[in-house]
Protein backbone atom coordinates (compact mmCIF):
# COMPACT_ATOMS: atom_id res chain seq x y z
CA UNK A 1 0.00 0.00 0.00
CA UNK A 2 1.53 3.26 -1.14
CA UNK A 3 1.06 6.50 0.81
CA UNK A 4 1.44 9.99 -0.63
CA UNK A 5 2.09 13.06 1.53
CA UNK A 6 1.29 16.43 -0.01
CA UNK A 7 3.65 19.33 0.64
CA UNK A 8 2.03 22.75 0.37
CA UNK A 9 4.09 25.90 0.89
CA UNK A 10 3.78 26.22 4.67
CA UNK A 11 3.12 22.55 5.45
CA UNK A 12 5.14 21.63 8.54
CA UNK A 13 3.96 18.11 9.41
CA UNK A 14 4.71 16.59 6.01
CA UNK A 15 7.99 15.10 7.23
CA UNK A 16 6.34 13.84 10.43
CA UNK A 17 3.76 12.00 8.34
CA UNK A 18 6.34 10.78 5.84
CA UNK A 19 8.72 9.37 8.48
CA UNK A 20 5.86 7.86 10.50
CA UNK A 21 4.73 5.92 7.44
CA UNK A 22 8.26 4.99 6.32
CA UNK A 23 9.79 4.06 9.68
CA UNK A 24 6.90 2.94 11.89
CA UNK A 25 4.08 1.88 9.59
CA UNK A 26 6.72 0.56 7.16
CA UNK A 27 4.84 1.15 3.94
CA UNK A 28 6.02 2.80 0.72
CA UNK A 29 5.57 6.58 0.85
CA UNK A 30 6.25 9.51 -1.47
CA UNK A 31 6.01 13.28 -1.23
CA UNK A 32 3.55 14.96 -3.60
CA UNK A 33 4.25 18.57 -4.55
CA UNK A 34 1.38 21.09 -4.36
CA UNK A 35 2.19 22.37 -7.86
CA UNK A 36 1.98 18.94 -9.50
CA UNK A 37 -1.26 17.23 -10.42
CA UNK A 38 0.40 13.77 -10.39
CA UNK A 39 -0.61 11.56 -7.47
CA UNK A 40 2.07 8.99 -8.46
CA UNK A 41 -0.26 6.03 -8.13
CA UNK A 42 -0.64 6.40 -4.36
CA UNK A 43 -3.38 4.46 -2.58
CA UNK A 44 -3.84 6.99 0.20
CA UNK A 45 -3.16 10.73 0.14
CA UNK A 46 -2.30 12.52 3.40
CA UNK A 47 -2.92 16.26 3.55
CA UNK A 48 -0.62 17.15 6.44
CA UNK A 49 -0.67 19.76 9.17
CA UNK A 50 0.88 23.18 8.95
CA UNK A 51 -0.06 26.55 7.56
CA UNK A 52 -0.57 25.99 3.83
CA UNK A 53 -0.13 29.24 1.94
CA UNK A 54 0.31 30.94 5.30
CA UNK A 55 -3.32 30.22 6.19
CA UNK A 56 -4.02 33.60 4.60
CA UNK A 57 -7.69 34.53 4.21
CA UNK A 58 -8.89 31.37 6.02
CA UNK A 59 -7.02 28.18 6.90
CA UNK A 60 -7.01 26.00 3.78
CA UNK A 61 -8.79 28.55 1.57
CA UNK A 62 -5.90 29.11 -0.85
CA UNK A 63 -4.45 25.58 -0.69
CA UNK A 64 -7.77 24.22 -1.88
CA UNK A 65 -7.13 25.79 -5.32
CA UNK A 66 -3.59 24.40 -5.78
CA UNK A 67 -2.98 22.06 -8.77
CA UNK A 68 -2.55 18.96 -6.60
CA UNK A 69 -5.97 19.51 -5.05
CA UNK A 70 -7.75 19.15 -8.39
CA UNK A 71 -6.33 15.62 -8.56
CA UNK A 72 -7.02 14.95 -4.87
CA UNK A 73 -10.66 16.01 -5.27
CA UNK A 74 -11.10 13.73 -8.32
CA UNK A 75 -9.33 10.90 -6.46
CA UNK A 76 -11.57 11.32 -3.40
CA UNK A 77 -14.72 11.50 -5.50
CA UNK A 78 -13.80 8.23 -7.19
CA UNK A 79 -13.40 6.50 -3.82
CA UNK A 80 -9.68 7.10 -3.18
CA UNK A 81 -8.49 7.39 0.41
CA UNK A 82 -7.76 10.96 1.51
CA UNK A 83 -6.73 11.70 5.08
CA UNK A 84 -6.60 15.33 6.17
CA UNK A 85 -4.81 15.99 9.44
CA UNK A 86 -5.16 19.36 11.19
CA UNK A 87 -4.48 21.91 8.42
CA UNK A 88 -5.26 19.09 5.98
CA UNK A 89 -8.73 18.78 7.57
CA UNK A 90 -9.20 22.52 7.08
CA UNK A 91 -8.23 22.13 3.39
CA UNK A 92 -10.80 19.31 3.00
CA UNK A 93 -13.52 21.54 4.47
CA UNK A 94 -12.63 24.42 2.16
CA UNK A 95 -12.54 22.02 -0.79
CA UNK A 96 -16.04 20.82 0.04
CA UNK A 97 -14.92 17.20 0.41
CA UNK A 98 -16.23 17.34 3.98
CA UNK A 99 -19.07 19.54 5.29
CA UNK A 100 -18.74 22.41 7.74
CA UNK A 101 -16.07 24.96 8.58
CA UNK A 102 -13.53 25.77 11.27
CA UNK A 103 -13.81 28.74 13.61
CA UNK A 104 -11.10 30.07 15.87
CA UNK A 105 -10.68 28.10 19.09
CA UNK A 106 -13.06 29.18 21.83
CA UNK A 107 -10.02 30.31 23.85
CA UNK A 108 -8.64 32.32 20.88
CA UNK A 109 -5.33 30.65 21.70
CA UNK A 110 -3.18 28.20 19.79
CA UNK A 111 -3.61 24.96 21.70
CA UNK A 112 -0.83 22.35 21.63
CA UNK A 113 -1.27 19.40 23.99
CA UNK A 114 -2.24 15.77 24.37
CA UNK A 115 -5.99 15.09 24.20
CA UNK A 116 -8.15 12.00 24.42
CA UNK A 117 -10.40 10.90 21.57
CA UNK A 118 -13.31 8.51 21.66
CA UNK A 119 -13.63 6.41 18.53
CA UNK A 120 -17.23 6.78 17.34
CA UNK A 121 -17.06 5.15 13.90
CA UNK A 122 -15.64 1.68 13.38
CA UNK A 123 -16.71 0.99 9.80
CA UNK A 124 -14.39 3.27 7.80
CA UNK A 125 -11.00 1.91 6.67
CA UNK A 126 -9.23 4.16 9.21
CA UNK A 127 -11.15 2.81 12.19
CA UNK A 128 -12.52 -0.56 11.10
CA UNK A 129 -10.01 -2.51 13.18
CA UNK A 130 -10.74 -0.59 16.39
CA UNK A 131 -13.43 -1.43 18.93
CA UNK A 132 -16.27 1.11 19.25
CA UNK A 133 -15.44 3.58 22.02
CA UNK A 134 -11.69 2.97 21.86
CA UNK A 135 -9.95 5.87 23.60
CA UNK A 136 -6.88 7.26 21.86
CA UNK A 137 -4.36 9.70 23.29
CA UNK A 138 -3.19 11.93 20.45
CA UNK A 139 -1.89 15.51 20.44
CA UNK A 140 -3.56 18.57 18.95
CA UNK A 141 -1.77 21.70 17.73
CA UNK A 142 -4.04 24.32 16.21
CA UNK A 143 -5.78 27.65 16.63
CA UNK A 144 -8.71 26.99 14.31
CA UNK A 145 -10.17 23.64 15.31
CA UNK A 146 -13.56 24.78 16.55
CA UNK A 147 -15.70 22.72 14.19
CA UNK A 148 -18.90 24.37 13.04
CA UNK A 149 -21.73 23.11 10.87
CA UNK A 150 -25.43 23.92 10.77
CA UNK A 151 -27.52 21.78 13.15
CA UNK A 152 -29.04 19.88 10.21
CA UNK A 153 -25.57 18.84 9.01
CA UNK A 154 -24.47 17.87 12.54
CA UNK A 155 -27.59 15.72 12.89
CA UNK A 156 -26.90 14.07 9.52
CA UNK A 157 -23.27 13.38 10.44
CA UNK A 158 -24.33 11.72 13.68
CA UNK A 159 -27.23 9.77 12.19
CA UNK A 160 -25.05 8.35 9.42
CA UNK A 161 -22.13 7.40 11.66
CA UNK A 162 -19.83 9.94 10.09
CA UNK A 163 -18.47 11.39 13.34
CA UNK A 164 -15.16 9.55 13.52
CA UNK A 165 -13.84 10.89 16.84
CA UNK A 166 -14.97 13.09 19.71
CA UNK A 167 -12.83 14.81 22.33
CA UNK A 168 -13.31 13.15 25.71
CA UNK A 169 -11.78 12.53 29.13
CA UNK A 170 -9.21 9.78 29.76
CA UNK A 171 -12.10 7.42 30.53
CA UNK A 172 -14.26 8.46 27.59
CA UNK A 173 -16.61 10.98 29.20
CA UNK A 174 -17.81 13.91 27.11
CA UNK A 175 -17.88 17.45 28.47
CA UNK A 176 -16.92 21.03 27.73
CA UNK A 177 -13.91 20.68 30.04
CA UNK A 178 -12.53 17.92 27.78
CA UNK A 179 -13.21 19.82 24.56
CA UNK A 180 -10.06 21.82 23.76
CA UNK A 181 -11.49 24.23 21.20
CA UNK A 182 -15.26 24.53 21.54
CA UNK A 183 -15.94 22.19 18.63
CA UNK A 184 -19.63 21.45 17.98
CA UNK A 185 -20.76 18.26 19.75
CA UNK A 186 -17.11 17.67 20.74
CA UNK A 187 -16.29 16.62 17.19
CA UNK A 188 -12.59 15.96 16.52
CA UNK A 189 -12.88 14.17 13.18
CA UNK A 190 -15.47 13.39 10.50
CA UNK A 191 -15.85 11.16 7.44
CA UNK A 192 -17.45 11.67 4.05
CA UNK A 193 -20.47 9.61 3.01
CA UNK A 194 -18.41 6.71 1.69
CA UNK A 195 -15.90 6.69 4.53
CA UNK A 196 -12.90 7.14 2.21
CA UNK A 197 -12.22 10.76 3.26
CA UNK A 198 -11.28 11.42 6.89
CA UNK A 199 -10.56 14.84 8.39
CA UNK A 200 -9.29 15.12 11.96
CA UNK A 201 -7.69 17.92 13.96
CA UNK A 202 -5.48 15.72 16.23
CA UNK A 203 -2.15 14.49 14.87
CA UNK A 204 -1.88 10.66 14.75
CA UNK A 205 1.48 10.97 12.96
CA UNK A 206 2.87 12.64 16.10
CA UNK A 207 1.75 9.70 18.26
CA UNK A 208 3.49 6.72 16.73
CA UNK A 209 6.16 5.92 19.37
CA UNK A 210 5.93 5.83 23.15
CA UNK A 211 8.92 8.17 23.33
CA UNK A 212 6.65 10.78 21.71
CA UNK A 213 4.16 10.43 24.56
CA UNK A 214 1.81 7.99 22.86
CA UNK A 215 1.79 5.39 20.12
CA UNK A 216 -2.00 5.40 19.76
CA UNK A 217 -1.79 7.01 16.32
CA UNK A 218 -0.47 3.66 15.04
CA UNK A 219 -3.90 2.16 15.61
CA UNK A 220 -5.31 4.27 12.76
CA UNK A 221 -2.41 3.62 10.40
CA UNK A 222 -2.63 -0.11 11.16
CA UNK A 223 -6.37 -0.14 10.54
CA UNK A 224 -6.17 1.57 7.18
CA UNK A 225 -3.27 -0.62 6.01
CA UNK A 226 -5.10 -3.78 7.10
CA UNK A 227 -8.33 -2.60 5.46
CA UNK A 228 -6.70 -1.92 2.13
CA UNK A 229 -4.23 -4.77 1.94
CA UNK A 230 -6.98 -7.21 2.92
CA UNK A 231 -8.99 -5.88 -0.02
CA UNK A 232 -12.08 -5.52 2.10
CA UNK A 233 -12.57 -1.78 1.81
CA UNK A 234 -16.31 -1.68 2.30
CA UNK A 235 -17.76 1.79 2.46
CA UNK A 236 -20.00 2.97 5.27
CA UNK A 237 -22.91 2.97 2.84
CA UNK A 238 -22.14 -0.64 1.86
CA UNK A 239 -22.17 -1.60 5.51
CA UNK A 240 -25.44 0.26 6.05
CA UNK A 241 -27.02 -1.62 3.16
CA UNK A 242 -25.92 -4.93 4.64
CA UNK A 243 -27.37 -3.92 8.00
CA UNK B 1 -12.71 50.81 -10.67
CA UNK B 2 -12.88 49.53 -7.13
CA UNK B 3 -15.10 46.91 -5.59
CA UNK B 4 -15.34 46.78 -1.82
CA UNK B 5 -16.22 43.30 -0.55
CA UNK B 6 -17.33 43.14 3.07
CA UNK B 7 -17.37 39.64 4.59
CA UNK B 8 -19.27 39.01 7.81
CA UNK B 9 -19.96 35.94 9.89
CA UNK B 10 -23.54 34.75 9.51
CA UNK B 11 -25.86 35.65 12.37
CA UNK B 12 -25.68 32.95 15.04
CA UNK B 13 -22.17 31.79 14.11
CA UNK B 14 -19.93 32.16 17.16
CA UNK B 15 -17.42 34.98 16.77
CA UNK B 16 -14.72 34.42 19.41
CA UNK B 17 -12.85 37.56 18.28
CA UNK B 18 -15.98 39.66 18.64
CA UNK B 19 -16.65 38.25 22.11
CA UNK B 20 -13.09 38.96 23.22
CA UNK B 21 -13.22 42.53 21.90
CA UNK B 22 -16.56 43.01 23.62
CA UNK B 23 -15.11 41.77 26.91
CA UNK B 24 -12.13 44.11 26.50
CA UNK B 25 -14.46 47.07 25.95
CA UNK B 26 -16.21 46.16 29.19
CA UNK B 27 -12.94 46.11 31.09
CA UNK B 28 -11.96 49.45 29.49
CA UNK B 29 -15.03 50.98 31.08
CA UNK B 30 -17.33 51.23 28.07
CA UNK B 31 -20.86 50.40 29.01
CA UNK B 32 -23.78 49.90 26.68
CA UNK B 33 -21.87 47.96 24.01
CA UNK B 34 -24.19 44.98 23.71
CA UNK B 35 -22.30 42.99 21.10
CA UNK B 36 -19.29 43.17 18.78
CA UNK B 37 -19.17 41.16 15.53
CA UNK B 38 -15.92 41.11 13.56
CA UNK B 39 -15.54 40.89 9.79
CA UNK B 40 -13.17 41.51 6.90
CA UNK B 41 -13.02 44.09 4.12
CA UNK B 42 -11.34 43.49 0.73
CA UNK B 43 -10.70 46.34 -1.68
CA UNK B 44 -10.41 45.00 -5.23
CA UNK B 45 -9.03 47.25 -7.97
CA UNK B 46 -10.50 45.99 -11.23
CA UNK B 47 -10.31 46.98 -14.87
CA UNK B 48 -12.74 49.77 -15.69
CA UNK B 49 -15.90 48.63 -17.35
CA UNK B 50 -19.59 48.33 -17.03
CA UNK B 51 -20.60 48.63 -13.35
CA UNK B 52 -22.84 45.59 -13.57
CA UNK B 53 -20.06 43.48 -15.09
CA UNK B 54 -17.56 44.62 -12.45
CA UNK B 55 -20.08 43.83 -9.73
CA UNK B 56 -20.72 40.38 -11.19
CA UNK B 57 -17.00 39.65 -11.30
CA UNK B 58 -16.47 40.83 -7.71
CA UNK B 59 -19.42 38.74 -6.55
CA UNK B 60 -18.01 35.66 -8.25
CA UNK B 61 -14.62 36.24 -6.58
CA UNK B 62 -16.31 36.72 -3.20
CA UNK B 63 -18.38 33.59 -3.69
CA UNK B 64 -15.50 31.36 -4.77
CA UNK B 65 -12.72 32.60 -2.54
CA UNK B 66 -13.18 35.60 -0.25
CA UNK B 67 -16.12 34.25 1.76
CA UNK B 68 -16.87 30.76 3.01
CA UNK B 69 -20.61 30.34 2.47
CA UNK B 70 -20.88 27.87 5.35
CA UNK B 71 -20.14 30.55 7.94
CA UNK B 72 -20.00 33.89 6.15
CA UNK B 73 -22.03 36.30 4.04
CA UNK B 74 -20.73 39.15 1.91
CA UNK B 75 -21.80 42.41 0.33
CA UNK B 76 -20.23 44.10 -2.70
CA UNK B 77 -20.08 47.84 -3.24
CA UNK B 78 -18.75 49.09 -6.60
CA UNK B 79 -17.09 52.51 -6.62
CA UNK B 80 -16.90 53.90 -10.17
Amino acid sequence: MKFGVVTFPGSNCDYDAFTAVRDIVRQPVEFLWHGDADLKGCDLIILPGGFAYGDYLRAGAIARFSPVMKSVIDFANSGGLVWGICNGFQVLLEAGLLPGAMLKNRSLQFSCRQVYLRTENTTAPYTRHLEPGTILEIPIAHSEGNYYAPVKILDELEASGRVAFRYCSADGQLGDQFNPNGSARHIAGILNENGNVLGMMPHPERAVETILGSADGCRLFDSVVKSITAGSAKSISDQARVA
Amino acid sequence: MKAIVTVRLKPGVLDPQGVTISNALGSMGYSGVDEVRSGKIFELTLDNGDVAAVRAKAEEIADKLLANPVIETYTVEVQP
